[in-house]
């Protein structure tokens, strides 16, 4: 084609800018309510209820290079410290939405790590916490929740909502455990795993994208199956022959040199089975392969807008059901977790609702792989954190600490997500007109 | 590249939305494919670009018989297409758009964005667009994303460049930008079919014009022809293009609109301080883009929207904070811009449709519990006066042609006893008879002494039906001018340049 000489008028008067609208100016009180809330019960709990004593944190383990002494916090005055800073932070974004600014990420960051730590510090009064076994249950309790959430990444990007990634988990943690055990190669045993969540998401794929069947019913129907086939089999199967098919033992930590030696960062990330290490992984390769490679720009054209993806030759139903597929091999691998990594067995629906964990993390992290890791970290931190206060003896009563996860699930995906918007075609199934 | 539809048909169950069409467009030529909505140009269209697999007939590029499995093929053997609805992904950039379904990537599979931008660049400036490739999609106007759709045909050496319907979200100053765009391609050798049931256009810019009527040619012309020839070979006899109407007899101000802002979620102002008078017994139009704060307008008018500040008097009653109930039963009639979603429940009976916002007593209701005696003579006696082409009033409202929907709205918001009628897109996507009767029936409602407001983003409807005409941007009225005003000046103001000043009338 040839330029056209210059005669013509051009023909852009209108620059390509963005529209702008004047904005009204709106005062968001929601953040400096919150704030203020958690401020008062700061002050009531720390301080007027506060506990005398000491509070000590265990920072390093054995084997670090460098040993950090035992910090020892005296409970009461710290707790009022803290809650002054917490009134003080809380203050600020008060002035901030006064003056009708946004209150930043940060500030919620920075003042729900000093929330956390004045209410380890109030639990632990008299006792010792051991701050970096605390995290490394953490890891160990998210890994399931991070790969869940990223099959749901990928899933629900790609258009397809995966209700089902408990029933992937569970699927991933019974093969893993029968394969492992009767090949007596817990790596036969993982990519057993993989193929079993890509067995399971794949019927939900054929369902949702093939029969058109409501695909949130789909992802129900499959967990409830799942459910019923791993007990039926577990009881049939597994039970009477225990020894040779519910024993895969439990992987190896491999520690990485130098790195696993670095107190509290070492032990909580480098000294891990290779479970953990795939993870790291994954995390990485998900978020490069959606946001910068030829894969995630298909993928995610098929979950925003299949009826354009189409018009530029993409097959947008063999896109969906390969992600899909995809998606639950890699919730299989955190199944896998759950019988080669922690447990070192099978039993009964052993994923207890992880699933639906994972998928609010999906939420709570806005459909982005990093973002989704750490709210799946979130997530696995609020559940260690029960266990380790139930046993260095916390004040709570144990049955509200065995609720603390699941509110956190609960504030972190209505309170603090409010209303985001996801894929735009999500749940959606593409049918040619 | 010398196009060639031989025998084109395609059937859907019992309808035929194509019989055996044959079009012939020349390289270099701007050919245009003319007729009403549902005639079958954009099912012909979606068969040439793989869309839809034609049951009979052949496409030849260059005299070479093509089979097209799906758009990959189409564009691979070098058709593109500029669709009604874009085909752009809002969340991406105009680079990745451009760049999606052939991706150019680096080492470890990265994709070469740079690559795409410079794309973008160089398309850009061969015809003065001013784009910027990382701008996101969703934040450009229509006008400047219908440019995306262009770049990204080219992108992919398109030789035959379809545009469906490209001007109907345009302004009007958009509209010659694009027809100078066209123009510009022809000069390069692209052929270009240009889908469109706007009169001017087309012979403005046409080379050849071939009318399609019910899925079949009816006849070539050249664009010497007069609009009224045109207009009855389209339509298959001879219409009435504008609808008479006496001049006005404005009463009082009864609805007074005073400093009226809407705020979105986003905490734009999407409505920003807009003040104006509809008298009874006129036609108040509101003209404009579409995007510009009408839809938000006329929802805070009827309490839809829940954050409005201002004042919104009928009848000396304050209506904002009113809920929809207390809008309704003050006397507002309300047809909305999208009927099938808003103005309608496609799976309920014409009947049923008919009584939706009477639902809450008599004559419809008599202690909760319907009256079907009462609601099937009104329906009865409804579809005869409103024309309502129906097998019954007990046919589902989803299954009725676009043109029999409207009516069922209009009857039902006309059989109220009004104080103030308003019309969103009253004839959106309509066959010319039903635009007839529509345009009718809102002049009658105005001439039993109805104050009306019409929302339009239509210039000819625009110009047809008001008494005074009010131009929205970006959320403001750009001024209020007299029916009788040219539309070059509407077209300026459409774009958000005030008029000389006597034009502004009060």
């Amino acid at each position: 084609m040839t330029t056209v000489s210059g005669n013509l008028a051009t023909p852009s008067s209108t620059p390509a800018s963005k529209i702008v609208l004047a904005t009204a100016v709106v005062k968001s009180w929601k953040s400096p309510i919150a704030l203020g809330i958690f401020a008062l019960v700061s002050i009531v709990l720390f301080g007027v209820f506060g506990r005398d004593g000491t509070s000590s944190f265990r920072l390093s383990s054995e084997t670090d290079f460098v040993q950090l002494p035992v910090l020892a916090l005296p409970t009461r005055a710290a707790g009022i410290v803290l809650s002054i800073l917490l009134v003080l932070l809380a203050a600020y974004a008060t002035w901030l939405a006064y003056r009708a600014r946004r209150v930043n990420l940060w500030l919620i960051v920075v003042f729900a790590l000093i929330f956390m730590v004045g209410f380890l510090s109030w639990a632990s009064a008299g006792h010792t916490m051991p701050v970096t076994g605390l995290l490394v249950g953490s890891v160990g309790l998210s890994v399931p929740l991070i790969f869940g959430a990223l099959g749901g990444v990928i899933s629900e990007r790609v258009g397809v909502v995966n209700v089902a990634i408990e029933g992937q988990l569970l699927a991933g943690a019974f093969v893993s455990a029968l394969v492992a055990s009767a090949t007596r190669q817990p790596f036969l045993g993982l990519a057993a795993a993989m193929v079993a969540g890509a067995l399971v998401s794949s019927v939900l794929a054929a369902f949702s994208i093939k029969y058109l069947v409501d695909q949130v019913i789909v992802g129900v129907v499959l967990n409830v199956l799942v459910t019923g086939l791993t007990n039926f089999l577990y009881s049939t199967v597994l039970s009477p022959a225990n020894e040779t098919l519910n024993n895969p033992g439990i992987l190896p930590r491999i520690p990485i040199p130098v790195l696993s030696g670095i107190p509290i960062i070492g032990p909580v990330l480098f000294r891990q089975t290779i479970i953990i290490y795939i993870m790291y992984v994954a995390v990485i390769a998900v978020w490069y392969g959606l946001f910068h490679t030829k894969w995630g720009l298909r993928l995610r054209s098929s979950g925003e807008h299949p009826q354009a993806a189409d018009t530029v030759g993409i097959n947008v139903n063999r896109t969906r059901f390969w992600n899909v597929s995809l998606a639950g091999a890699i919730a299989g691998l955190g199944g896998a977790y759950f019988t080669l990594g922690s447990i070192g067995g099978f039993s009964k629906e052993m994923t207890a609702g992880a699933g639906f964990i994972a998928l609010a993390a999906v939420i709570f992290g806005r459909w982005d792989p990093i973002k989704a890791t750490f709210a799946a970290l979130l997530f696995g931190f609020a559940t260690n954190l029960q266990s380790v206060l139930a046993i260095i003896g916390s004040p709570v009563p144990s049955e509200f600490m065995l609720m603390l996860p699941y509110i956190v699930t609960i504030v972190a995906v209505a309170g603090l997500v409010g209303q985001v918007r996801g894929p735009a075609a999500a749940g959606k199934p593409y049918v040619k007109s | 590249m010398k196009l060639e539809l031989r025998g084109i048909t395609k059937r859907f169950g019992a309808l035929v939305a194509n019989d055996h069409i044959d079009l012939t467009v020349e390289p270099g030529e701007i050919h245009c494919l003319l007729g009403e909505n549902g005639a079958g140009k954009s099912t012909l269209m979606n068969v040439l670009y793989g869309l839809y697999q034609a049951d009979d007939g052949e496409i030849l590029l260059d005299d070479v018989v093509q089979r097209f499995s799906g758009p990959g093929d189409a564009m691979a053997a070098g058709i593109g297409m500029v669709h009604q609805h874009f085909m752009l992904i809002p969340v991406f950039t105009v680079a990745e758009n451009v760049m999606l379904g052939h991706e150019k990537t680096r080492a470890g599979g990265r994709l070469d964005i740079a690559a795409a931008r410079e794309q973008v660049r160089a398309i850009s400036s061969r015809f003065g667009f001013d784009i910027d490739p990382d701008a996101l999609v969703d934040d450009l106007p229509v006008g400047v994303q219908q440019r995306v759709e262009i770049i990204k045909a080219l992108s992919r050496d398109a030789k035959v460049l379809v545009f469906d319907e490209p001007t109907a979200v345009l302004t009007p100053q958009e509209t010659d930008e694009l027809m100078v765009i066209m123009r510009q391609l022809k000069e390069a050798g692209t052929s270009i079919v240009f889908i469109t049931h706007k009169l001017r256009e087309v012979r403005e810019v046409a080379d050849r014009i071939t009318v399609i009527r019910l899925g079949k040619v009816v006849g070539q012309a050249s664009p010497t022809a007069t609009n009224t020839e045109l207009a009855s070979l389209m339509v298959g006899r001879a219409v009435e293009l504008t609808v008479h109407k006496d001049p006005a007899k404005p009463g009082n101000a009864d609805l007074v609109v005073k400093n009226l802002s809407v705020i979105d979620h986003r905490g734009q102002l999407v409505v920003n301080n807009v003040s104006f008078e509809v008298h009874a017994g006129e036609i108040l139009a509101i003209a404009g883009v579409q995007g510009n704060g009408q839809t938000e307008l006329t929802e805070a008018i009827m309490g839809l929207q829940p954050r409005v500040t201002g004042s919104i008097m009928l009848d000396g009653n304050e209506l904002r904070k009113a809920s929809v109930r207390t809008v309704l039963d003050a006397g507002v009639g309300f047809v909305p811009e999208d009927r099938s979603e808003d103005g309608l429940i496609a799976e309920f009976t014409i009947a049923e449709n008919l009584m939706l916002d009477r639902s809450n007593g008599e004559p419809f209701v008599k202690a909760g519990t319907l009256q079907l005696g009462t609601l099937a003579e009104f329906a009865e006696k409804t579809i005869v006066e409103f024309d309502i082409r129906a097998q019954g009033i007990g046919t589902h409202a989803g299954k009725l042609s676009g043109g029999n929907q409207q009516k069922v709205v209009l009857a039902r918001e006309l059989s109220r006893s009004l104080r103030l009628f308003v019309a969103a897109q009253p004839t959106r996507g309509l066959d010319v008879g039903s635009i007839e009767f529509v345009h009718t029936r809102i002049i009658a409602t105005r001439d039993a002494g109805t104050p009306v407001l019409v929302v339009s983003t239509e210039l000819d409807e625009v110009v047809a039906l008001a008494d005074r005409i009010a131009v929205m941007y970006r959320g403001g009225i750009v001024g209020i001018v007299p029916g009788t005003t040219p539309r070059s000046v509407l077209g300026l103001m459409m774009a958000g340049e005030l008029p000389s000043t006597p034009e502004v009338a009060a």
